[in-house]
């Protein structure tokens, strides 16, 4: 039906016809006139973020863990370019999500009025699209295209500035009308002819391996997986991103490889005579020296973008289309097998590098806060992390069991994401147990929102890892810059429980080892928030790694090795 | 794969929409792709432009190109044209000194390169030249020992040819005498003073 609204009315009208039933967001001048109109759409839950990055890393974390479209506002200038980081680390692990902008009034763009920025000229590399609506008449259209555009083929980002005046502009909106984008297809099945070339290639192979990315949980394509990898009896290694895409207390499950995977995964992808690549990018930090990466084996690279075939890895064949399609056209095709020889030797290989050993300390270890987390939740709660040593950590130590359940910023590498992404997770999830693993160095970048917590009763438990140190900076500078430490020590670090307190927040902290187990007993016990300060181990480095650039023959199993 | 430097051309349709330049040059520029040429204009269908790039860089990075602007949502359609059947064209504007001593060697190259004559003054002439990047470069070669005023060369356009003739498409030299020969034909009436 078309109707006239006015601009503010049209963009809630199409956010709610969508579907969207929350937005994270912070007002400002030139967006207000949105802000003026909530109050007659009393479905569209508003969360009030502290800073803008929040509102985008909040978006993200309801996006990924509800596969849902996360929205987030954030007003012209200071407002809108606090997104970008938020925008940058969605768009590097493909998350669906709409930012809207204020933008100043029509008439002043490009004045340099005050609050003005070129938010669509500085979004351009870090969004998937982005739009600068200039009458009231073509939001509703725009803003379904972008929704559209965020959530098909591969995801991304999608913001839309509005400017100020155009919000109060009277504009017609049609609700039925019909997305159409010019050119812009949406791959689904890949072509026959590869997909049969593929399954060749698979019942051929005496050692193959699946190496599951991102690309499987976005696609929600776990039961595919699962059904594949049975079938033919196949060892699932999984990317960073990838990781609970594939429940890791399946035999067949066989870790995640790279610079701080375990080292057995690591092995086992090089030593596979077939890599079976289910929606991951081959990213650097997997790969390392593109020349020597897994030379011995035949690649199949199924992704929904075809820019990402042979950007870094030749691969031998290539299917273009949605992983959970394609692994259907594959499954029938496909023999079943048992790779007995083989399963032996990746149990061996786990047995002979079993990487995730605890070295042995008086001090709390980050790695026995995640076993023991792991441990306690049954490996069912859904993980939140930032980027650092934590990270690793979180990602060895954790045993995910449940399909996507592990949020942390891959491809950016976003320190920070660890407090506002649990935000998003829990809202959309308001009946799971969100745990968020942070260093006290990201906690720190983010931790404004813990207001935004307090404010909204979000019974996320946040478990930062406090070594007062930046940890994978100290344990770079040590193994690559010769023990020159510069930086990486933080001394003003707050009583991180005072500071739970003074928003409200119960806060717990952990020095002692026996007090471990008992502290995420009690946090998960408690009705609402919960911050747990664990004081570990000031220097502890990540292993297994192998090094920026390097091969599986640099991997350094253990601080022995080095 | 060798990092040997190469031009590859690439014809796009796209959005005829503010920005869509914006959003192409961007993409050139942070995946490290050089521009030789760049042409636009508005296409044959309403709403949508074409254009057409020369674009410069090793074989791995140029060959992924166009499968990149194709991610652009703005680009209807995106074709790496290098290796296809194609007729392309440069169009240039030359001026040059000419006098009356020295007119009548000048309008005898231009003859034989069977270029327009634009414009005229006392001083110097204006040639108008089409045609391909070989021609138009020897053109301006022979006009250097009169003295060359000003340049003024525009990019590349480029379609596929109606009739694919099955045979050897020895790169640029073939399709550069092909489209020098068809340059007899119509375009070159097409310019007017």
């Amino acid at each position: 039906m078309v109707e006239n609204k006015i601009g503010s009315q049209i963009v809630c009208e199409a956010l709610l016809n969508e579907g969207v039933d929350v937005v994270f967001g912070i007002p400002g001048g030139a967006i207000l006139p949105l802000y003026g109109v909530l109050s007659q759409y009393e479905e569209l839950r508003h969360i009030l973020v502290r800073h803008e990055q929040g509102a985008a890393h909040a978006a993200d974390g309801y996006s990924r863990s509800t596969g849902k479209v996360g929205v987030a506002f954030a007003t012209s200038g200071p407002g809108a370019t606090n997104l970008i980081t938020g925008l940058a680390t969605a768009m590097m692990d493909s998350v669906p999500m709409v930012a809207i902008t204020g933008q100043v009034g029509r008439a002043a763009i490009g004045s340099d009025a005050f609050q003005e920025t070129d938010i669509t000229g500085a979004t351009l590399p870090v969004t998937k699209h982005n739009y600068l609506v200039m009458k009231a008449d073509d939001l509703g259209e725009i803003i379904h295209e972008a929704f559209y555009i965020a959530r098909t083929g591969r995801p991304g980002p999608v913001l839309i500035d509005i400017p100020r005046d155009v919000f109060t502009e009277l504009g017609n909106y049609d609700s039925n009308k019909q997305v159409s984008i010019p050119g812009y297809t949406v791959p689904k099945n890949a072509e026959n002819k590869d997909v049969q070339y593929a399954a060749k290639l698979i019942n051929k192979s005496n050692k193959p391996v699946i190496l599951a990315g991102h690309g499987v949980i976005i696609s929600k394509a776990w039961e595919e997986l699962k059904f594949i990898a049975e079938k033919a009896q196949i060892p699932v290694i999984t990317t960073l991103l990838g990781i609970s895409s594939f429940p890791e207390n399946h035999i067949l499950s066989t870790g995640w490889p790279g610079m701080h995977g375990m080292a057995y995964a690591s092995l086992a992808l090089d030593q596979a005579d077939l890599i079976i690549n289910f929606g991951s990018r081959f990213d650097d930090r997997i790969v390392g020296d593109v020349s020597r990466f897994a030379q011995r084996s035949k690649k199949i690279h199924v992704d929904i973008d075809p820019a990402e075939i042979n950007k870094s890895v030749r691969v031998d064949v290539s299917l273009v289309g949605n992983i959970k399609d394609v692994i259907n056209q594959i499954i029938p095709l496909v023999e079943k097998n048992t790779h007995t020889s083989w399963i032996k030797h990746i149990e061996k290989l786990k047995n002979d590098h079993p990487s995730l050993e605890i070295p042995k300390s008086d001090h709390i270890l980050g790695q026995e806060v995640v076993k023991k987390l792991s441990d306690i939740t049954n490996g069912d709660a859904i993980i939140c992390s930032g980027v650092g040593q934590h990270q690793m950590w979180a990602a060895q130590h954790y045993t995910f069991t449940n399909p996507n359940s592990w949020l942390s910023s891959g491809g950016l590498g976003t320190m920070g994401y660890e407090v506002p992404s649990a935000i998003g997770a829990q809202v959309g999830n308001p009946d799971k147990l969100i745990w968020s693993i942070c260093g006290d160095g990201g906690f720190q970048m983010t931790l404004m929102e813990l207001a935004t917590i307090a404010e909204n009763n979000l019974p996320i438990k946040y478990a930062i890892l406090n070594n007062n140190h930046l940890g994978m900076i100290t344990q770079w500078q040590g193994l690559f810059y010769e023990k020159d430490y510069q930086a990486e020590t933080y001394t003003g670090n707050p009583d991180f429980v005072k500071l739970a307190e003074a928003y409200g927040i119960k806060g717990i902290r952990v020095s002692e080892k026996d007090q471990v187990e008992k502290a995420i007993i009690e946090a998960n016990k408690h009705n609402g928030p919960v911050l747990v300060d664990f004081v570990i181990e000031k220097v502890d480095d990540v292993y297994p790694m192998i090094p920026a650039g390097q091969s599986v023959n640099e991997l350094i199993e253990g601080p022995n090795n080095v | 794969m060798s990092n040997h430097i190469e031009q590859r051309t690439i014809s796009a349709l796209v959005q005829d929409k503010p920005g869509v330049l914006a959003r192409i040059a961007g993409l050139f520029r942070r995946r490290g792709f050089n521009i030789a040429s760049l042409t636009v204009g508005r296409s044959e269908q309403e709403g949508l432009s074409r254009m057409t790039f020369v674009v410069e860089g090793a074989q791995e990075a140029v060959l992924k190109v166009s499968a990149q602007l194709d991610k652009l949502v703005d680009i209807v359609d995106v074709k790496d044209i290098t290796e296809s059947n194609i007729v392309w064209r440069e169009l240039a504007l030359i001026k040059v000194n000419a006098n009356s001593a020295t007119r009548s060697k000048v309008l005898e190259i231009a003859n034989i390169f069977r270029v327009n004559i634009v414009d005229i003054g006392v001083e110097s002439l204006t040639m108008e030249i089409s045609g391909g990047k070989q021609k138009i470069d020897s053109l301006i070669e022979l006009l250097k020992q009169f003295g060359v005023k000003e340049t003024l060369r525009t990019g590349r356009i480029a379609t596929l040819r109606g009739t694919l003739i099955e045979g050897e498409e020895d790169g640029v030299f073939q399709s550069e005498k092909d489209n020098d020969n068809n340059f007899i034909t119509p375009t070159y009436e097409s310019g007017s003073v």
